[in-house]
């Protein structure tokens, strides 16, 4: 087994844990996430309650299943917005490349790149009030520039190429090359770059939450699991280490498979990571 | 590199006046208006009316956003609605803690990532480097406010060392460095992870160059290799992505800040957030957005000295 199969290897299994444990949450969790049992509070994890119980008594691996699926949410939807409007964008820019809509695009993607995204982020869901579409649409909108910005850096040494020239001969209009031509050939790399923007999209929610400014209670998210977690740390410390050991091997198993997606589809591929 | 530096300039002036302008529309859509907030659900319109016209809320918002503008040019950041206190003043108390936090960080990050990196390239494929590589992986997947936890945890609580929390002040540097100490480990460890590995893989291409294999053919130790021409050449991506760290490790700062109740720049932000103090809020955020700009400025005008080809793009 070589780095990268076992790199993709791990990285699809934890994945694949994550969405099905989601899932499965939709139709099954081991215990009730709103029904408070203060008596069984802060159990350890033990038969009853396999990762335990928090502070209301609830079952912590049923909160963790529930708040996989925000997680999984935000950041899905986040990278799905950076896809549709980053990538035409990428396209159109490098299809005209050295125009003024070239100049404006990067340019912008360029700005937008300059704002720290995380106070952005603060500003946005502060201002437009905490909850899970605003968290989204405050991740989505850095993904924008990250996709515009590889779209059209790797569209641009294809427009060079001599099948492109063909189609170009062949009549072919620049927004049928870039749709029939180009965008099969980046779609690799695109795909790579979206499993990195969703393990970072899961951690800026949790971020997010974590300060009070994602999905709301009472509706479980990791990161306020953490919060709520934060003055119980020494009575009962899974409580903290449980949700936080959670989104590190949910983020390092996308991580793994963009890892190894990447090595998998072209050993030479190159994908910044911001 | 003179008109280099002009066009530069340009584009750095006008990412300054877009972004403030966007930072303005923003807040200005926020719901809410800081007069009324301020005089509670009982004040008089009329009352509201005549804090309205003293804030200058009644102004047009093209006026206000000039006035706004040419006040942070000429250091005047405005008046805090709640504190009638100049915002300057806020800003640079705040600022001594979340500065030296941010400069900490990355002192932290750089020492820990030369290293890690070095190591790793120089022991590619070895032990040591998948090490590296693995701790690096993990490091990159912890959200840091969770290790800042781990680390209160451990050291504040189990074992003393350092303190939990708060600051107690640049009186007695030795314990405002120690307060410091565990925030800035917790910002320092992601992106110490990345930068070791933007360190190792740009050693690595460059360990591959030829005038690498003359170095070692003339009779230099691979030691001797690594360190003169590798370590140098390999820098200049390192060097900006260290640039760019800056702008993640202020950031970072601000959910960092809130684990350890910092009084810090990110406490004031949500703090004037939840007050309605739209004016600090504005401020600092474009306090912010300039100090990544400017480093970024400085970070290509550092290359284009050093590197007359950049200079033509």
């Amino acid at each position: 087994m070589t780095r990268s199969n076992r790199n993709l290897i791990f990285g699809t299994a934890l994945t694949v844990v994550f969405l099905g444990a989601a899932l499965l949450s939709f139709v099954w969790t081991p215990g009730d996430v709103t029904a408070l049992d203060i008596p069984a509070r802060l159990q350890s994890p033990g038969v009853d309650h396999l990762l335990g119980t928090d502070h209301f008594g609830r079952d912590i691996l049923s909160m963790l299943m529930v708040g996989a699926r925000t997680s999984i949410a935000v950041a899905l939807i986040a990278v799905g917005i950076g896809l549709t409007l980053g990538v035409p964008l990428g396209l159109a820019a490098a299809s005209r490349s050295g125009g003024w809509l070239d100049e404006l695009i990067s340019r912008s993607a360029d700005l937008i790149f300059a704002f720290p995204s995380l106070v952005i982020a603060i500003l946005i869901t502060a201002i437009l009030g905490p909850g899970a579409v605003n968290a989204i649409l405050a991740i989505g909108i850095f993904n924008i520039p990250v996709f515009a910005r590889l779209t059209r850096g790797a569209a641009l040494s294809l427009w060079t190429r001599d099948f492109v020239l063909a189609a170009r001969v062949a009549g072919k209009g620049r927004i049928r090359i870039s749709a029939e031509h180009i965008l099969p050939n980046i779609a690799n790399l695109l795909i790579v770059q979206s499993t990195i923007q969703f393990s970072l999209g899961i951690l800026a929610e949790a971020g997010l939450s974590y300060v009070g400014l994602g999905a709301q209670p009472p509706l479980p998210s990791w990161g306020r699991m953490l919060a709520d977690a934060q003055t119980l740390v020494t009575l009962a410390p899974h409580v903290a280490l449980i949700p936080g050991l959670t989104i590190v091997f949910m983020v390092l198993g996308l991580n793994l498979l963009g890892d190894g997606l990447r090595d998998h589809f072209d050993p030479r591929l190159r994908v910044f990571r911001t | 590199m003179l008109a280099y530096l002009i066009r530069r300039l340009t584009s750095l002036i006008l990412s300054l006046a877009v972004a403030s302008a966007v930072i303005f529309l923003v807040v200005e859509v926020a719901p809410g208006d800081p007069a009324s907030y301020m005089l509670g659900i009982n004040a008089q319109p009329e009352t509201i009316a005549a804090l309205r016209s003293e804030l200058g809320l009644d102004q047009p918002k093209l006026h206000r956003y000039l006035s706004w503008a040419g006040g942070m040019l000429s250091g005047d950041f405005g008046t805090s609605y709640t504190y009638r206190s100049p915002v300057s003043d806020m800003v640079a108390e705040r600022l001594w803690i979340s500065l030296p936090l941010a400069l900490y960080a990355l002192a932290l990050t750089v020492l820990l990532a030369f290293p890690a990196g070095l190591i790793a390239a120089a022991y590619r494929g070895r032990p040591s480097d998948m090490g590296v590589m693995a701790a690096s992986q993990l490091g990159v997947a912890i959200p840091n406010f969770w290790f800042a936890m781990l680390l209160v945890l451990l050291f504040a609580i189990k074992w003393r060392l350092f303190p939990s929390g708060g600051f107690p002040g640049w009186d007695n540097p030795i314990k405002a460095i120690n307060a410091l100490t565990l925030p800035a480990i917790a910002l320092a460890l992601p992106q110490a992870a990345i930068l070791a590995r933007v360190l190792r893989s740009s050693l690595i291409e460059t360990l591959s160059e030829d005038y690498i294999r003359t170095a070692r053919a003339k009779g230099l130790s691979r030691a001797q290799t690594l360190w003169r021409h590798g370590v140098r050449n390999a820098l200049i991506p390192v060097l900006t992505i260290i640039g760019l760290q800056f702008s993640f490790l202020i950031a970072g700062a601000i959910i960092i800040e809130q684990v350890f109740y910092l009084p810090g720049l990110g406490r004031l932000i949500f703090q004037s957030i939840s007050q309605r103090d739209l004016i600090v809020v504005e401020s600092v955020v474009m306090l912010l957005v300039f100090a990544v700009i400017l480093v970024n400025f400085l970070t290509d005008v550092a290359y284009a000295l050093a590197d007359p080809r950049l200079r033509r793009r």
